[in-house]
């Protein structure tokens, strides 16, 4: 068995030292080109396939903890029927962030695979961690992914409450607080929140 | 064919049949499994209707009865339209001094529990300059032997216990209430 798996590591390893010896240069780039392209493609779509809410919510811990709050806000139902999805919130539109995040996602997924979150308590037990990594991800980026979808420079504030107008103006407006300090848990449930300054 | 041409040839068809795969299995993924969730999520369910100008329901008279508006029994009407809560940050009279105010905003989906009391992020002591709203009053600072605790006295706690929104819709039952204002100043029949 080893020897036969040596064998064709060895073959394997020659073949690629070895100039081609039949095939034109042409024809070799071109075949590398298009199998790049398939293979770029495909992983781009596996990518794609994973940034849906469906594929977020095909784990039970999310669908049974995170999912059922969001259904409850205005980012599920609301009378514009705008919807924010899992990826709007969480992941990064621009590419090298965005595998970056896939990257410490997966580390929920491992978290999945060997139980750390798999039951409601786990889960709730993990919470605050798992929160926080949020917050500091968008206070770091000064909220970009609500940015996103929220402009202050297209906000009209006089079709806001009075309330929110005047807050929004005096501290966004300046530039010195961003939405993820005052509008932590819009999305879900908070954790314990004793100690962690809001707003 | 050579050894090698051979093997390139076939490592580039494994390649794209990798590729095919992941694909198809990706598009698997997007497709017909999520119809299902599609299903259960509400078709804008929550939608308001346009506003209405408020009209009374109940006819006049109806009495008791001002919960099924009249209607017969045997008869199923039409619901009225839904009500809308008021957001308009005008502080509204109290009818006593001891009266809870009433809330002048929209409290839509603020988590009030064991966490977090997303009312105190406004109203508490200390982010009165931040947000400015008025404080809760001392009182929600004292046990019910009257001392003063460092935090939210537990029952005040919930705030909804005593605090309520206001709504735009017609009262049901008539209110006969007069303040103490209107009381006194009313001529004394008496004399
Ligand atoms: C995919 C786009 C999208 C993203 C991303 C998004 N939102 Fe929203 N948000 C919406 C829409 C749509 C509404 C509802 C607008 C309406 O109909 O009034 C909304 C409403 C809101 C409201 C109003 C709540 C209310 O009760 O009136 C707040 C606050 C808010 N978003 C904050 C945020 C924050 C904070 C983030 C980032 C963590 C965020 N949004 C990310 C689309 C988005
Ligand atoms: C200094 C705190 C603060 C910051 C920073 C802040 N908000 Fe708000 N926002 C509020 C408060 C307070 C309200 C009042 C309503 C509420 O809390 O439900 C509000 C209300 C809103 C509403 C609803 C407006 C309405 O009247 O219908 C939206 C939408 C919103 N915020 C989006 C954002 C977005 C997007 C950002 C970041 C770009 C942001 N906010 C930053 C405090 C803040
Ligand atoms: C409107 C933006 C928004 C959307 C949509 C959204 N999230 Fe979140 N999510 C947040 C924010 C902000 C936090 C940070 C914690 C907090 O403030 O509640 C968070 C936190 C989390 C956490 C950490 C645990 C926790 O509850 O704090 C998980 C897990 C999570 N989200 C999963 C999801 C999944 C799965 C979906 C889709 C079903 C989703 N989120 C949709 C904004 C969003
Ligand atoms: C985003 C900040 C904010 C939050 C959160 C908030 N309030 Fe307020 N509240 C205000 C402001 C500001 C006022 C002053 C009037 C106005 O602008 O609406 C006010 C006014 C009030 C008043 C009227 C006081 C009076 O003397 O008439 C009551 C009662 C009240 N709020 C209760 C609540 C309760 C209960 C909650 C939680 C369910 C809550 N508030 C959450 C900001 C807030
Ligand atoms: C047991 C009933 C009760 C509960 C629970 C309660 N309050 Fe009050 N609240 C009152 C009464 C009564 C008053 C008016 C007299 C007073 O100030 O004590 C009042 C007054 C207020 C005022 C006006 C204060 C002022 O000086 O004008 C605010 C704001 C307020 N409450 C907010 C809250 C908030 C926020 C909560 C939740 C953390 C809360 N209340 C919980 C009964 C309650």
């Amino acid at each position: 068995m080893w020897a036969w798996m040596k064998r064709c590591l060895l073959v394997f390893w020659h073949t690629l030292r070895r100039p081609s010896v039949h095939y034109s240069l042409g024809f070799l780039t071109l075949g590398g080109f298009l199998a790049g392209v398939l293979f770029w493609g495909a992983f781009n779509t596996a990518l794609e396939a994973t940034n849906t809410e469906r594929f977020c919510t095909s784990c039970h811990e999310m669908r049974d903890n995170v999912f059922q709050e969001l259904k409850t806000t205005i980012h599920y139902s609301n009378r514009s029927g705008v919807r924010a999805t899992c990826p709007d919130c969480h992941v990064p539109h621009n590419w090298t962030d965005k595998i970056a995040r896939k990257m410490q996602a997966s580390k929920e997924v491992w978290g999945k695979i060997f139980g750390t979150i798999d039951t409601r308590e786990k889960f709730l037990d993990e919470r605050l961690v798992l929160a926080e990594h949020e917050w500091a991800r968008l206070k770091a980026n000064d909220s970009l992914e609500c940015r996103n979808c929220h402009n202050y420079a297209s906000m009209d504030l006089t079709r806001q409450s009075p309330r929110s107008a005047s807050i929004h103006k005096r501290w966004l407006g300046t530039g010195e607080k961003t939405c993820i300090d005052c509008h932590k848990g819009i999305a879900h449930h908070l954790p314990d929140m004793k100690g962690i300054p809001q707003g | 064919m050579s050894n090698t041409s051979r093997f390139v040839a076939s490592a580039v068809v494994v390649l794209a049949l990798a590729s095919v795969l992941a694909f198809v299995a990706s598009h698997r993924k997007a497709g017909p499994t999520g119809a299902a969730q599609e299903a259960a999520a509400p078709a804008a369910s929550v939608a308001a209707p346009a506003p209405r100008p408020a009209v009374a329901v109940v006819p006049a008279g109806s009495g008791l009865d001002a919960i099924r508006r009249g209607a017969e029994l045997d008869k199923e009407i039409a619901p009225p339209p839904m009500a809308r809560v008021e957001n308009t940050d005008i502080r509204r009279n109290r009818a006593y001094p001891m009266q809870p105010p009433t809330i002048p905003h929209s409290i839509d989906n603020y988590q009030i529990d064991r966490n977090s009391n997303r009312c105190m992020l406004c109203h508490a002591r200390a982010n009165a300059d931040k947000f400015q709203a008025p404080p809760v009053s001392v009182t929600h600072y004292m046990d019910r032997d009257d001392q003063f605790l460092a935090t939210i006295s537990p029952r005040r706690y919930f705030c909804n216990q005593c605090h309520v929104v206001q709504t735009d819709a017609q009262p049901l039952v008539a209110n006969g209430f007069k303040d103490i204002d209107t009381v006194l100043s009313e001529p004394n029949k008496a004399n």
